[in-house]
């Protein structure tokens, strides 16, 4: 990832993902975090959801492992279903729970560049944002109407203007809001927040030096 | 926006400058690493050919895959994909000159137990970790954020993240706990009444005469949970008990330092005159224990209260959620959660793994045996309090009533060592998340609980009133009563 990437807009096809509360252990179970790396990710992703068979155990009694895709048919997951989509989109307090940046990973991996939802979770955000994942809120009805539109337009193209803060569908344009900071972050080709703050370590340095339980710096 | 809370104070304390996202950039006091969200970043790190900026501000512990059969903690471990990630964590450590909380040290652990336990968590500082529930520290009063591993490459390079300072809300828990009800009956109530997203954008500040009340343990259990309310971050304002706690911990400064320290620690409390964007008032006086029913950590009732029915809620997405968790945990409305059979109970995690934790569940077990029906798991929070416990005989009392009494680790939590829920199983878990699939199988369920409730049912095979076994006096609840609520 270039250091100094705008990301203005995203497009493509979109894949409703549809429930409120979908928590990060749904998007990737925690027994596939089991990687130093998270290339295999999008393997993962859904992996309950997206199988019919149990995802946790097999017939002979073992568990799945990440070196196990045996296991499972998939099922008509929207996941399934919109295989290539782009724009995920997504109800309330999506990726709740654990902080696992591997949940975004994969999503990122599986193939989204955006997220439409109604609200997210705090760190799954971060997350996105670290990744230059745009993220964008609107509300109930709003998200609804695009899940159905996608469920009738699998073809059809979404597409998230970051900086306009609109969604645009079909022959509908519906105004969404992105976090101030994300979108800053995102429009200036700034997100990449290492880079960042290392240019401001003598600061840092000296914001260090005046707590009274830091040492020495 | 909030003013002279303990949160402004180490806000303004640890921001270095204002980002060009607008964004703060925000020193980390105190950065906790384990072995699953790590090894990403450190890759990322070298990647750029980054040092660790402050390595004494790094320690690092392993948890989240830790065997917790001592037999199965012997080098390499017999899972691979485990050694790898354990071994990734000592070459990372040791190469940029990080502390580190191996197997061996005595020390190792859940990084929420160990650092508090060692006095590396204190007053005043921020704490980040790859893990959502680094909100536990708050117990101190530090800011504590859960972050994810871009986040920690972040942390690494420069000793910051990036972050934008939220709200503000007090939440003032009035009344006295009754005998058998205790810390994780509070933050269990409070995400009951809030909501599980009702902290989105919100720092929680827990205080009034229930928390004022609680020792270090109880309040680390309420902080810990901050995140399944929402919030990421929950702190409680330092004061005796914190500087008793603190004193003579390995970390932390002793004599005149101390003192010097405390002061420091006394001078970043919230103030009288503070200004909250939001105060809530939850009342616990007579409040019964409290165990979840369904799929969140806020679907959660008192004993005393029938299972809902989904037309019980007004919001519609409770209404669902609600229809998604009777059928996932096989409920009917208006029933007892008293009699509802279990399985596997598990005491343990970094919510209800400490030593006032396992010496309560004794109370308990003392002189009873656990249903034949139920496989049960002790699992200290740390090889710290596994000791402790071992020296007060605890592991016995434990042994004896049947459960199996194992090492540090997060365990049966979330399942990424080989302590799993199996099928459909029900487990009675001290635990902090009754997530579908949570405990490692998918059509397993979780019932939510504080260890005195766990051991309750570990020895009757079912939720059961835990006060029973505690005391002749403590008030009771009995399937009856709450069929007659439900009438």
């Amino acid at each position: 990832m270039s250091e100094d990437q705008h990301i203005t807009e995203v497009a493509g096809t979109g894949v409703p993902i549809p429930g409120d509360d979908i928590d990060t252990d749904q998007i990737l179970p925690a027994r596939f975090m089991k990687e130093v790396t998270f290339d295999n990710m999008a393997e993962y992703l859904f992996y309950d959801a997206r199988r019919d068979d149990d995802g946790g155990e097999r017939s002979d009694g073992s568990r799945a492992s990440s070196d196990d895709e045996s296991d499972g048919e998939f099922n008509d997951h929207p996941l399934n279903r919109f295989d290539g989509a782009s724009i995920a989109v997504v109800n309330t307090n999506f990726g709740c729970g654990s902080s696992r940046e591997h949940a975004p990973q994969a999503m990122m991996r599986w193939g989204v560049d955006g997220v439409v939802g109604e609200s997210f979770a705090e760190i799954f955000a971060d997350n996105c944002k670290s990744l230059g994942i745009p993220a964008i809120t609107a509300g109930h009805e709003k998200v609804v109407a695009l899940q159905e539109w996608i469920e009738d337009n699998p073809d059809g193209e979404v597409e998230i203007d970051v900086e306009d803060e609109t969604v645009t569908y079909g022959d509908q344009v519906t105004h969404g809001e992105v976090d101030d900071a994300m979108q800053e972050a995102l429009v200036d080709g700034i997100w990449d927040t290492t880079a960042l703050m290392y240019s401001n370590l003598s600061k840092v340095e000296r914001t260090a030096a005046e707590l009274p339980y830091v040492e020495e710096v | 926006m909030s003013e002279n809370t303990l949160y402004d104070s180490v806000w303004e304390q640890h921001k270095v400058t204002e980002l060009p996202n607008g964004q703060d950039q925000l020193f980390v006091g105190l950065h906790l690493i384990h072995e699953v969200t790590s090894p990403q970043a450190f890759a990322m790190l070298e990647e750029r050919e980054h040092e660790v900026a402050f390595p004494d501000r790094n320690f690092a512990t392993t948890d989240h895959i830790a065997p917790t059969e001592a037999e199965k903690r012997e080098r390499p471990l017999s899972d691979g994909e485990s050694e790898e990630m354990l071994s990734a964590l000592e070459r990372n450590v040791s190469e940029h000159g990080i502390t580190y909380f191996g197997f061996e040290s005595g020390k190792q652990g859940i990084t929420h137990v160990v650092a508090p336990e060692l006095g590396l968590t204190q007053p005043g500082m921020t704490v980040a970790c790859g893990d959502s529930h680094t909100a536990t520290h708050g117990a101190f009063g530090s800011i504590g954020v859960g972050v994810g591993t871009s986040q920690i490459r972040d942390i690494l390079a420069t000793g910051c993240i990036a972050a934008d300072k939220q709200q503000v809300r007090r939440i003032e828990v009035e009344g006295t706990l009754g005998e058998g009800v205790y810390a994780k009956d509070i933050i269990l109530k409070i995400i009951q009444e809030l909501g599980v997203d009702g902290g989105v954008g919100h720092v929680y500040e827990y205080g009034g005469p229930a928390i004022r009340e609680l020792e270090m343990e109880g309040r680390l259990a309420v902080c810990n949970m901050s995140i399944e309310g929402g919030a990421r971050a929950g702190y409680i304002n330092p004061d005796e008990t914190t500087y008793e706690y603190l004193r003579g911990r390995e970390y932390v400064p002793e004599g005149d330092a101390f003192e010097q320290r405390k002061e420091y620690w006394e001078s970043i409390k919230s103030g009288e005159d503070a200004v909250y964007d939001d105060v809530v008032t939850i009342d616990v006086d007579g409040m019964d224990p409290l165990v979840t029913w369904g799929i969140n950590p806020g679907q959660v009732i008192e004993l005393s209260e029938p299972v809902p029915a989904p037309e019980d809620f007004e919001a519609r997405t409770d209404r669902e959620a609600a229809e998604r968790a009777l059928e996932h945990m096989e409920f009917e409305p208006g029933q007892s959660m008293l009699g509802y059979d279990v399985d596997v109970a598990f005491l343990g995690t970094c919510t209800n793994g400490r030593v006032s934790d396992f010496e309560v569940a004794a109370e308990v077990l003392e002189g009873r045996q656990i249903s034949d029906d139920v496989r049960a798991l002790a699992v200290p929070g740390s090889e710290t309090v596994r000791e402790q416990c071992e020296q007060r005989g605890l592991d016995e009392v434990f042994i004896d009533a049947g459960f199996q009494w194992r090492r540090a680790g997060c365990s049966m939590c979330l399942a990424m060592n080989d302590d799993s829920l199996e099928g459909d199983e029900v487990c009675a878990s001290s635990s902090n998340r009754n997530f579908i699939g949570r405990q490692g199988s998918k059509d397993g369920r979780t019932v939510l609980m504080s260890p005195a409730m766990v051991a309750a049912a570990a020895v009757e095979g079912e939720v059961t009133d835990a006060r029973r076994f505690l005391s002749d006096d403590a008030r009771t609840v009995s399937p009856t009563d709450v069929e007659e609520v439900a009438d």
